[in-house]
């Protein structure tokens, strides 16, 4: 009895370590997969430090760009896109349609290619040319600094974008283009790197309207 | 080779993809009603529809027309009985003629868009197509009784 009593406690003495065990590794698993799916992204791009002088400062090197030819031609303060380094309205007069891709047969698409086409002033060309739509019109054509900043922070002005968005916005195709703008067009004033970092230091310190 | 189809027609064509669609059409599919402008995009004389859209052929390059449903004047009707090519007939619209297969093209999609346009919705579909002849008070004209021969048409089918 002795013997089968020992051989039996034994037994499930081991029963008992391998529930054990299995135990930890579950619990293991658990954690792993909550913590693998609760990553939080690190927000760290996120943080604003506030800073009114460097956010000011940057601001007016971006306006310089955001006020150039290539940025605001297609922001018009009418329904007509503008066109030239002078930015004149544009030539046959296309309207902005309530998409902001034009109307019935003078949709933008319909000269602006996918590319930029070869030669001097010919349609400059981008997938996705387009004005903004009637409903938010994010005009930059006449606006101050001081406007052109409060707009820009304005989701209900600024084509519902927050910080995140305003931020990817730097590197959204149709701005790109505003560097490769075909042949006879001018640049903006600052390269598009030196535009990111100005553009994101403005964010990050604030995003402070200079006083005018 | 590169495949286009023009009014429902398939066509092989040995082209630079970089070739302007206009050239193809013209030049090597055979079909010369669409006419060569400017060749910038700034006449309108070219226009041609692709997927329903009025693009100018001189400026858009066989590669984005590849596989994709293209039509010209040629094919805007079977028998020339478009309500626009019977009120272009009527009301005696071309002096020379030589913008008109792009003004027909342009006026097709805005028909096609708005049953009913007014005088401001015509001249802002049609502000870029360029008639040299000054025909514009009666191409505005003829898209009206255009529009009217269309609601007929539909009332009638």
């Amino acid at each position: 009895m002795t013997g089968r009593f020992l051989k039996f406690t034994k037994g499930h003495a081991g029963a008992l370590r391998m529930v054990a065990v299995m135990g930890v590794i579950g619990s293991l698993v658990i954690l792993m997969a909550f913590t693998l799916h609760h990553d939080p992204k690190p927000a760290a791009t996120l943080v604003v430090v506030k800073d009114s002088v460097a956010s000011v400062a940057a601001f007016k090197k971006v306006y310089k760009v955001l006020m150039s030819p290539r940025c605001m031609n297609c922001h018009p303060s009418g329904d007509i896109p503008l066109q030239g380094d002078d930015s004149h309205l544009h030539t046959m007069a296309p309207r902005r349609g309530a998409d902001g891709k034009g109307v019935y047969a003078m949709k933008c698409a319909n000269c602006h290619q996918p590319t930029n086409t070869a030669g001097k002033h010919t349609p400059p060309g981008n997938p996705d040319w387009h004005l903004p739509p009637a409903n938010m019109k994010m005009i930059f054509q006449g606006r101050s600094a001081h406007q052109l900043a409060k707009q820009l922070i304005n989701p209900k002005q600024n084509g519902n974008k927050d910080l995140k968005k305003l931020l990817e916005h730097a590197d959204d195709g149709l701005v790109l283009s505003g560097w490769n703008p075909g042949e006879g067009r001018t640049l903006p004033p600052l390269s598009h790197a030196e535009f990111k970092k100005q553009w994101t230091i403005w964010l990050k310190t604030g995003a402070y309207a200079p006083a005018k | 080779m590169i495949s286009l189809n023009v009014n429902d027609q398939n066509f092989d064509i040995d082209a630079d993809p970089d070739m302007p669609l206009l050239w193809a059409i013209r030049d090597l599919v055979g079909l010369t009603g669409t006419k060569y402008g400017c060749g910038v995009a700034q006449c309108g004389a070219c226009v041609v529809h692709l997927n329903g859209e009025a693009v100018r052929s001189c400026i858009t390059k066989v590669s984005r027309a590849r596989g994709q449903k293209i039509r010209t004047i040629e094919g805007l009707s079977k028998n020339n009985d478009h309500p626009l090519q019977l009120a272009w007939n009527e009301v005696n619209v071309p002096q020379c003629g030589y913008c008109h297969s792009g003004q027909l093209m342009s006026a097709a999609v805005l028909l096609r868009e708005n049953p009913n346009p007014s005088d401001a919705d015509i001249d802002q579909a049609m502000a870029g197509n360029i008639c040299r002849c000054g025909t514009y008070l009666r191409i505005r004209k003829a898209i009206h009784l255009a529009a009217e021969l269309q609601k007929k048409g539909e009332t009638k089918g």
